[in-house]
């Protein structure tokens, strides 16, 4: 009450332009689904009823990247799966995020083989990093906050790729 | 009718698709509606596990086996640790053995459930994954009771479990097993007889028994057909031999059948835990064979060839016999087999992986024939894959 | 259900020394399980007789593993796991791949279950299957070079890829 009270009678609010729109970026983030291994159960765990990923706006999972703002890359990426990790980041509209959720993604995990792709930041820049092999659902819905405030951080004034580093939420975080 | 192969249409299915359950690539040739050839593409998880096997001991590997097929873990490990445990000849005490038992078919369970939601929610009902995912939380936070993690546990070790269950862990599990049967009417009162369900796949995706077994197909893709044949009447391991359970089959091999074959099998599982909940027998949960097996830690405090030893075998790691053994156990998808080859020294020389999801998917072609293209996502739920074991 | 049979390795060499004299060289046994090693040009007349004996009826192909010996002449091996669903038999068959042609008959139109599986053998060993409908990569990219579960193919990887 304090906030609006005698502010809006004319209806009329004033705020800079990046609030707002980072306020809708932020709150509506929609992930693709990218589900590649053992990490998209725990995935599919979060979007569920005990912890629900949709009440932190990623209501949907779109199977088309052209309609999705991160990608969660959940699971193992090999070297066969590469190009089609990066086609289908090249078709999300900007500004997009990436979360390498999990050892796989994030570094290669426990696979350092010759078909393992050794960490999906060679393919595609990675914003935040969420370590655990699977990373409980905590992990993620952390990641995803995180995620939230880089977008509140951005401005229209220039390119949507953030200057900060990527963040790595560790296991035990 | 002929068609050219002008007139059909080629389509790519995945890698990256809501119903493929995993990096799967289909390749399908279609006359208007109808699919007349589907070839998958498949090696888009290839992590080269049975390769990485060689380089480790036969523990350290134990954890790799939970990612074959991560929805049921545990059935994984457990199915390693029979191949070790038969190359290095122990025997795992009972009270381990029964544990086996119920965890696995927790497992099942767990499995079955996600199979069940993802299913339907291919088949555009949203509802049953959300139900179905209530009760498998309870499941995750009964192996969280025990062992920490909620999925990929390692927690079947070589000669028994890891750790004795907590106290709190049995009476977790009665009141799961209280509430489980009332869940199971629910996802069947939704279901079972529900018009849309049983139009999309009643006689959808039809494969007779003969042809099945000649595909090698096992698990519910096969009992859905109406071959009564499963590892754990078969070829009894672990504590199944003295426990009560039936083994459900199908009739005509068709998705709805198979759909009624892993119904039936939550139930029976829950009645194999009821009876381990009972009956579980006292005594230790990891084999005494202070040749293979690291003492105990209070061993290794207080004696010197204990801490000798113990140092010895996880330096150099345990060396079984020359020899090999092919074990296999009846996981949710079908026969998971482990063979494992051994030359005496510390690490296997060769370990191949028998996933039944990758034999099973063979079968994709055949029972798809002929079908519509919407036919092709309920054939492909209802043989169950999962990619970790296809592409291992 | 019938119990498990395993040791019915003596019965089966006797019978095929009937049938197909010579080609069985040998019956070996480890863990409690028996295993024929068949000579390479017998394999698809053994495979048959197998499948089809109304006394044997091995109709389940349950895996196919080539074993990479390395230092050994010949130098690969495949294993066959079979089943009788019927009787509830197990058998394994072992193979050795002639290191000359490094190749041995397919069995697909034995069991259709050895078409993914020798698809996996040749991709991952390099072992031919003459015969092969399809005998194509199936795990890793159609431009693939080398067979990577050899054992002198390094885990990581060659550089070059």
């Amino acid at each position: 009450m304090g906030l609006i009270d005698g502010r809006f009678e004319k209806n009329v609010a004033t705020d800079a332009v990046d609030t707002v729109i980072n306020l809708g970026r932020a709150y509506s983030l929609w992930p693709v689904a990218y589900g590649l291994a053992c990490c998209a159960i725990e995935m599919i765990h979060t979007t569920t009823a005990r912890w629900d990923l949709a009440r932190f706006g990623a209501e949907v999972f779109r199977p088309s990247p052209r309609q999705a703002d991160v990608m969660i890359v959940a699971g193992t990426v090999t070297h066969k799966m590469a190009p089609i990790l990066r086609r289908l980041y090249d078709q999300m509209p900007e500004p997009k995020f990436v979360i390498a959720m999990g050892g796989c993604a994030t570094a290669g995990g426990p696979f350092r083989t010759y078909s393992v792709v050794q960490g999906v930041d060679t393919i595609v820049p990675v914003d935040i990093y969420v370590e655990g092999c699977p990373p409980r659902p905590e992990n993620l819905i952390r990641a995803f906050i995180l995620l939230q405030e880089r977008v509140k951080a951005m401005t229209i004034a220039k390119s949507p790729r953030s200057a900060e580093p990527p963040i790595r939420i560790g296991a035990s975080a | 009718m002929s068609v050219t192969d002008a007139q059909l249409m080629t389509i790519n299915i995945g890698p990256q698709h809501p119903s493929t359950h995993g990096v799967l690539r289909l390749i399908v040739q279609l006359d208007a509606e109808k699919v007349v050839s589907c070839t998958p593409d498949i090696g888009y998880l290839h992590r080269a596990i049975g390769k990485i096997a060689e380089g480790l001991t036969y523990e350290q590997f134990l954890p790799y086996t939970d990612r074959l097929d991560y929805l049921a873990s545990f059935i994984n490990n457990h199915g390693w640790c029979m191949a070790s445990e038969k190359l290095f000849g122990i025997e795992p005490p009972r009270r381990a053995e029964y544990l086996r038992v119920l965890l696995s078919e927790l497992a099942r369970i767990e499995s079955h459930l996600i199979w069940l939601g993802t299913h339907l929610l291919d088949l555009g009902a949203i509802t049953p994954l959300f139900y179905c995912f209530r009760e498998k939380e309870m499941i995750r936070d009964l192996f969280e009771e025990i062992c920490g993690a909620r999925m990929t546990h390692a927690f079947c070790r070589i000669g028994g479990v890891r750790d004795d269950v907590t106290p709190a862990f049995l009476p977790k599990v009665r009141e799961f097993a209280a509430l489980f049967p009332k869940a199971i009417r629910e996802y069947e009162s939704l279901i079972t007889n529900n018009p849309i369900f049983r139009a999309r796949t009643r006689g959808v995706g039809v494969i007779s028994a003969e042809k099945a077994i000649d595909y090698g197909l096992s698990g519910p893709s096969l009992r859905g057909s109406g071959v009564k044949w499963d590892l754990r009447k078969a070829e009894p391991y672990a504590a199944y031999a003295d426990l009560d359970f039936e083994i459900p089959v199908g009739e005509r091999g068709d998705v709805y059948d198979r759909y009624l074959v892993r119904m039936e099998e939550m139930r029976q599982s829950l009645r194999l835990i009821n009876q381990v909940a009972e009956n579980l027998p006292a005594g230790p949960v990891l084999a005494d064979a202070p040749q293979f097996l690291r003492p105990s830690k209070a061993e290794f405090h207080r004696n010197m060839q204990a801490m000798i030893r113990y140092f010895h075998i996880t330096i150099h790691g345990a060396c079984p016999p020359a020899g090999e053994v092919y074990a296999a156990v009846e996981g949710t998808k079908g026969e998971v087999g482990y063979y494992v080859v051994s030359d005496g020294g510390p690490k296997p020389i060769r370990v191949q992986l028998r996933g039944p999801s990758f034999v099973n998917l063979a079968a994709l072609e055949e029972m798809a024939k002929g079908q519509y293209l919407a036919d092709l996502v309920a054939i492909i739920g209802s043989i169950d894959i999962v990619l970790g074991e296809v592409d291992r | 259900m019938i119990p498990v049979q395993r040791d019915i390795g003596a019965l089966l060499v006797g019978d095929l020394a009937e049938r197909l004299p010579g080609a069985v060289r040998q019956l070996t046994h480890s863990c409690g399980e028996c295993s024929l090693h068949v000579e390479p040009a017998h394999l698809t007349q053994v495979a048959r007789f197998l499948k089809d004996e109304p006394s044997w009826r091995f109709t389940f192909l349950a895996n196919l593993s080539p074993v990479d010996w390395l230092s050994r002449t010949p130098r690969f091996e495949v294993v066959y796991h079979l089943r009788s669903l019927e009787f509830n038999y197990r058998i394994a068959l072992k193979v050795d791949v002639p290191d000359q042609t490094l190749s041995l008959p397919s069995l697909t139109g034995i069991w259709r279950a050895a078409n993914w599986l020798e698809r996996e053998a040749y991709d991952l060993f390099g072992v031919r299957f003459a015969g092969h409908p399809d005998l194509r990569r199936i795990m890793l990219p159609d431009d693939w070079e080398g067979h990577p579960y050899r054992r002198d193919y390094p885990l990581a990887g060659r550089a070059a890829q």
